[in-house]
C-alpha cells in the first residue's frame, strides 16, 4: 500500500493543474463571452490581408 | 439583376437561400438582399430597398465577405439591418482611451446583432480596415472592443463605417459597466471551482475509505486519507463557503435567518467535528459531504446570477439604445450631439421634425405638433409654440423647435414622476421571497431537532458528550439544506432562460414569486394595449381618386400622421413642389390648383366645430372645386390584444385598463379589446392610487405599463411588466420587460410563473419527504458518511431535474 504515498500527492498535483489551468482562463477573459466562443468556432477563416502600414 | 429569393420558415424568422435565385418573375416573395426586409414591388428589380442598403451590399461584397448573406439568420427580435443615412453621428472620439504603447481603444455597444454571421461580419471588415490592430465582438454583451494605431478621430471614421452596414453603435464606458454583479458572478464561479476541484478530489479518497469499512483497511490508512482530505477539503471550505457565511452573517446582524445561516452551520460544524474526529482517529468524518455541499449550492447559485445578469444586461442596453443624442446649439451657433445626460439648464436644445425631444425644457423658437402619448397616454397631438412646456421623451411631430433646457431642481415632469415612483416604492411592503419564508420555518426546526438530539444522547442516554454531539452534528448535515436551498434557484434558471428565448426580460429575483400569485391585471392603453402608431379609419364617404391624391400628398412629410396616410398607397409619389409649413400642413400646385393637407384651419374648415379633432388625430384634405376631406385615424391595438385580454378573462383574472387619454379613445379600445373596467384621464397619481385601492382590497395587481406616467403605478403594482419600447423610467421600474409587437408575453410570463411555482413547492415536497427518513436516521446514530453523501445527492439530482420540466414547452 506504500504507492497511495506516491498516488495520492501525483492525483492532488494533477488536479492542481486542472484548478490552476481553469483560473487562468477566468482571469484572462475566457468565460466572459461563452455564446459567441460556441459559434465562432464553426466559421473558419482566412486571415485578413496585412495591414499596410 | 434578380433579387433574392427568401423562404417565409415561419411568421417572424427569415432564413436567406442563397442556392435559390432564381429568374424575375418566378419569386415567390421578395427581400431586400441586404437587410432582409420585404421589398416594395417598384424596388424588386435592384433588389434593395433602399441607397443605403445598396452601398452596404457594396460595401461587403467588396471586402469579399459576402458569404456572409448565406451564413446569417435574421432574428426578428433585432432591428433590421437598414444603414440610417440621414442619423446625425455621434462624437465618438470622447469616449476613446489612449493605451501606453500608443494604440487607441474604443468600447462600443452594437445595436443590430442578428447571429454569430454578424460577428464575423463586423470583426472582418473591420480587420481589413487600414490601422485597425484588433475588432472583437462579445456576441453575449452586445459589445465591441476596437483598438487601432492612429489618431483619436479615427473613431468617427470606424464606427461611421460599421454604421455604413446597418448596424447602430453607441458608446459605453466599461468601468461603469463591469458592475457589482460581474464581479460577483466571477466571484461566484471562483469559489464553484475550488469547491468542483476539491469536491472531486476528497470524493475519490472518500470512496477509498468508504470500501475500506467493507474490506479491511487498517485504521492507519484510514487516518492517512482522513488528513489528506482535510488538507484539501479545509482550504476549499474557507475560500468557497465565502459567498454564504458572508450572506449568512449579513442576514443575522439584522437579526432574522436566511437559507445561507443553516448552511453555513452545517458546513462549518461538519468540518470542525470531521477535523476533530480525524485527530483523535475517529471513524467518520464528513469531509466529502461539506466540500460536495457547497459545489452544489454554488453550480445552483452561479447559474442564477448569470441568468439573472444576462437578462438585466439586455434590459439595460434596451434602455440605452433607445436613448437618443440631443443636437445642442451653442451660442456661437455651432452645432453638436451630446448624451441627454450631459444637457445643461439654459442650453439650446434642436429638435427636428420626426425626433424624440431630449429634455424637458420651454420651446424658445418654432411652431410644431408635440406628440405627448409616451408621458400622458394622449393619442391626440398636443400643439406647441413659443413660451410652452415640452416634456423629454415626447415626440416632435411638424416644426423645427429651439428649446431651452430647464434644470433638474425646477419643476419638471421627470422629476414630479421620480418623487411619485419613491412614495410608491416606501408604501410597497417588501416582498419576503419563499426561499426566505421557508427558511424561517427550516431554520428553528432543524436546530430545534440537533439540539434535542444532543440533549436526548448526554442526557437521558447518557452517551460521552462527544457521542451526542457528533449525532447532533450528523442531523444538520443530513437535513442537507442541499435540496431546499437549490429548490428555487433551478427553476428560476431554467424559468427564466426559458422566458429569455422569447425576449422577456426577468429583472426581479422575485419577480417570478410575484407573478404567479396575482389575481388582477391592469393594462395602460397608449403604447400598451395598442401600438401607439396611428392607423387611417377607412371611410366609404372618400372617393379613392381624392384618396390618392391625399396619400401621395402626405409623402412628402414626415410627419407620423402624414405617414400612415401615406402607408395607404406607398407606391405613390409626392407632387414636385410641396411645401411644409410646420404646425399647419403641405400645399402644393397642381394643374387643378393649389391643394393642401394638414390641419382644420389649414384647410379652411370652421374651427369652431372640432369636436371630432379632440376625439381623434385628423388630417384634412382641400382640393379645388371639391369639399375638404376628414381622414381621421386612430391607435389600433395590438393584433394579440383581444385575444389575450380575452384568455386572462377566462383565467379568472380581474382586467382593468387606467389611461391618461380621453374617455371617447379609451372607450374605443376598451370596446375593441373586451375590457369592461377602464378610466380615462389618469394623471400619474390617479394611477397609484387606483393600484393602492386595489392592493388595500386584498388584490395582487400585475400592472403592465409603458409610458413615462406609468412608472408610479408599475412601482406600486404587486409585480409589473412594460413593453421595450417603453419609456426609460419605466423600464427601470418594472419588475419584467418584453420585447417584441405582441402582448402574448404578458400571458406567456404568468403560465411560466405558475408553473415554476408549482415546480418550486413541488422540490420543497422532495426536500421535505428526504428530511422526514434521514432525520430520525440521524437522530438516532445511525447514518455514515456515506448515507449523507447518497441522500444529499440524490436529492439535489431529483430536485434539478424537476426543474428541467420547465424547460420542455407546453403543448
Amino acid at each position: 500500500m506504500d504507492i497511495i504515498l506516491y498516488l495520492i500527492p501525483i492525483a492532488l498535483f494533477l488536479g492542481m493543474l486542472g484548478l490552476g489551468a481553469f483560473l487562468w482562463a477566468l482571469k484572462s477573459g475566457q468565460f466572459e463571452d461563452l455564446e459567441g466562443a460556441a459559434r465562432r468556432i464553426l466559421f473558419d477563416d482566412e486571415p485578413p490581408p496585412e495591414n499596410p502600414e | 439583376m434578380t433579387a433574392q429569393v427568401i423562404k417565409r420558415q415561419n411568421a417572424s424568422l427569415f432564413l436567406s437561400e442563397p442556392g435559390a435565385v432564381l429568374p424575375d418573375g418566378a419569386l415567390t416573395a421578395v427581400a431586400c438582399r441586404h437587410c432582409g426586409a420585404p421589398l416594395n414591388p417598384r424596388d424588386a428589380g435592384t433588389g434593395f430597398c433602399c441607397k443605403g442598403c445598396e452601398a452596404a451590399y457594396g460595401i461587403v461584397r467588396g471586402l469579399g465577405l459576402d458569404s456572409y448573406y448565406r451564413r446569417r439568420v435574421l432574428s426578428p427580435a433585432e432591428r433590421v439591418l437598414k444603414p440610417e443615412t440621414d442619423r446625425p453621428h455621434e462624437d465618438f472620439s470622447a469616449f476613446v482611451t489612449s493605451e501606453k504603447d500608443g494604440s487607441q481603444r474604443l468600447h462600443l455597444m452594437v445595436e443590430g446583432i442578428h447571429c454569430a454571421a454578424c460577428v464575423w461580419l463586423i470583426e472582418s471588415a473591420l480587420a481589413r480596415q487600414p490601422h485597425v490592430i484588433a475588432a472583437r465582438v462579445n456576441m453575449t454583451t452586445r459589445r465591441l472592443a476596437l483598438s487601432w494605431r492612429g489618431p483619436k478621430s479615427e473613431a468617427n471614421t470606424l464606427a461611421a463605417f460599421v454604421e455604413s452596414l446597418g448596424y447602430r453603435l453607441l458608446p459605453f464606458d466599461p468601468d461603469l459597466m463591469a458592475s457589482a454583479t460581474a464581479a460577483r458572478e466571477r466571484e461566484l464561479l471562483r469559489a464553484m471551482a475550488v469547491a468542483g476541484f476539491a469536491a472531486g478530489n476528497v470524493m475519490l479518497l472518500s470512496v477509498a475509505v468508504w470500501s475500506g469499512f467493507a474490506s479491511t483497511m487498517g485504521s492507519a490508512t484510514r487516518e492517512l486519507l482522513y488528513w489528506f482530505s482535510a488538507l484539501i477539503a479545509l482550504p476549499a471550505i474557507v475560500y468557497s463557503g465565502w459567498p454564504f457565511y458572508r450572506s449568512a452573517i449579513g442576514a443575522l446582524r439584522l437579526g432574522h435567518a436566511n437559507m445561507d445561516v443553516p448552511i453555513s452551520l452545517a458546513v462549518i460544524l461538519a468540518s470542525g467535528m470531521s477535523l476533530y474526529e480525524t485527530a483523535t482517529g475517529g471513524r467518520y468524518a464528513y469531509f466529502d459531504a461539506s466540500v460536495t455541499l457547497l459545489f452544489l449550492l454554488l453550480i445552483g447559485r452561479y447559474l442564477d446570477a448569470r441568468a439573472r445578469s444576462r437578462a438585466r444586461g439586455s434590459a439595460e442596453r434596451l434602455v440605452a439604445l433607445s436613448g437618443t443624442a440631443a443636437t445642442v446649439e451653442e451660442p456661437s451657433g455651432i452645432r453638436r450631439m451630446l448624451p441627454p445626460a450631459q444637457l445643461k439648464p439654459g442650453m439650446i436644445v434642436l429638435a427636428m421634425p420626426g425626433e424624440r425631444i431630449a429634455a424637458d425644457g420651454t420651446v424658445r423658437e418654432g411652431t410644431s405638433d408635440i406628440d405627448t402619448s409616451l408621458i400622458t397616454g394622449e393619442t391626440v397631438p398636443a400643439a406647441a409654440a413659443t413660451g410652452s412646456r415640452v416634456f423629454a421623451g415626447t415626440l416632435n411631430l411638424s416644426g423645427f423647435l429651439r428649446i431651452e433646457v430647464l434644470g433638474a431642481g425646477q419643476a419638471t415632469l421627470l422629476a414630479e414622476i421620480t418623487r411619485l415612483m419613491e412614495a410608491a416604492e416606501r408604501g410597497r411592503a417588501r416582498y419576503l421571497a419563499i426561499a426566505d419564508r421557508m427558511a424561517r420555518v427550516y431554520v428553528p426546526t432543524v436546530h430545534g431537532f440537533a439540539a434535542a438530539t444532543f440533549l436526548i444522547w448526554f442526557f437521558v442516554l447518557a452517551a460521552p458528550w462527544q457521542a451526542a454531539l457528533l449525532n447532533a452534528v450528523a442531523v444538520l448535515i443530513v437535513t442537507c439544506p442541499c435540496a431546499l436551498a437549490l429548490a428555487v434557484p433551478v427553476v428560476q434558471v431554467v424559468a427564466s432562460s426559458r422566458l429569455f428565448g422569447q425576449g422577456i426580460l426577468l429583472k426581479s429575483a422575485t419577480a417570478l414569486e410575484r407573478l404567479a400569485a396575482i389575481d388582477t391585471v391592469v393594462f395602460d392603453k397608449t403604447g400598451t394595449l395598442t401600438e401607439a402608431e396611428p392607423v387611417l379609419i377607412p371611410d366609404p364617404a372618400i372617393s379613392p381618386e381624392i384618396l390618392a391624391a391625399a396619400a401621395a400628398l402626405a409623402g412628402a412629410s414626415r410627419h407620423p400622421l402624414a405617414q400612415a396616410l401615406h402607408r395607404i398607397l406607398p407606391q405613390s409619389k409626392p407632387p414636385a413642389a410641396v411645401t411644409e409649413i410646420p404646425g399647419s400642413g403641405l400645399r402644393a400646385q397642381t394643374a387643378d390648383g393649389e391643394i393642401r393637407l394638414g390641419s382644420r384651419r389649414w384647410c379652411g374648415v370652421d374651427a369652431s366645430d372640432d369636436a371630432g379633432g379632440r376625439i381623434q388625430p385628423e388630417l384634412w384634405f382641400s382640393l379645388p372645386s371639391h369639399a375638404p376631406a376628414r381622414f381621421a385615424f386612430t391607435d389600433r391595438a395590438r393584433s394579440d390584444a383581444r385575444e389575450v385580454v380575452a384568455d386572462l378573462a377566462k383565467r379568472g383574472f380581474g382586467i382593468e385598463m387606467l389611461s391618461g387619454d380621453r374617455s371617447a379613445s379609451v372607450a374605443a379600445v376598451a370596446a375593441a379589446v373586451g375590457i369592461e373596467f377602464f378610466r380615462a384621464g389618469c394623471v400619474p397619481a390617479d394611477k397609484t392610487a387606483q393600484l393602492c385601492e386595489l392592493g388595500a382590497a386584498g388584490r395582487r395587481v400585475l400592472m403592465v405599463g409603458d409610458g413615462l406616467n406609468d412608472a408610479p403605478a408599475l412601482a406600486a403594482a404587486h409585480v409589473s411588466m412594460s413593453p421595450a419600447s417603453a419609456a426609460e423610467i419605466s423600464q427601470t421600474a418594472a419588475d419584467i420587460v418584453f420585447q417584441g409587437h405582441h402582448l402574448a408575453p404578458v400571458l406567456e410570463a404568468i403560465d411560466v410563473a405558475r408553473k415554476a411555482q408549482r415546480l418550486v413547492k413541488q422540490n420543497f415536497a422532495v426536500a421535505i419527504l428526504y428530511n422526514a427518513v434521514a432525520v430520525p436516521l440521524a437522530m438516532m446514530g445511525l447514518i455514515t458518511p456515506l448515507l449523507a453523501a447518497l441522500a444529499m445527492s440524490s436529492s439535489s439530482l431529483l430536485v434539478t431535474a424537476n426543474a428541467l420540466r420547465l424547460a420542455r414547452k407546453a403543448r
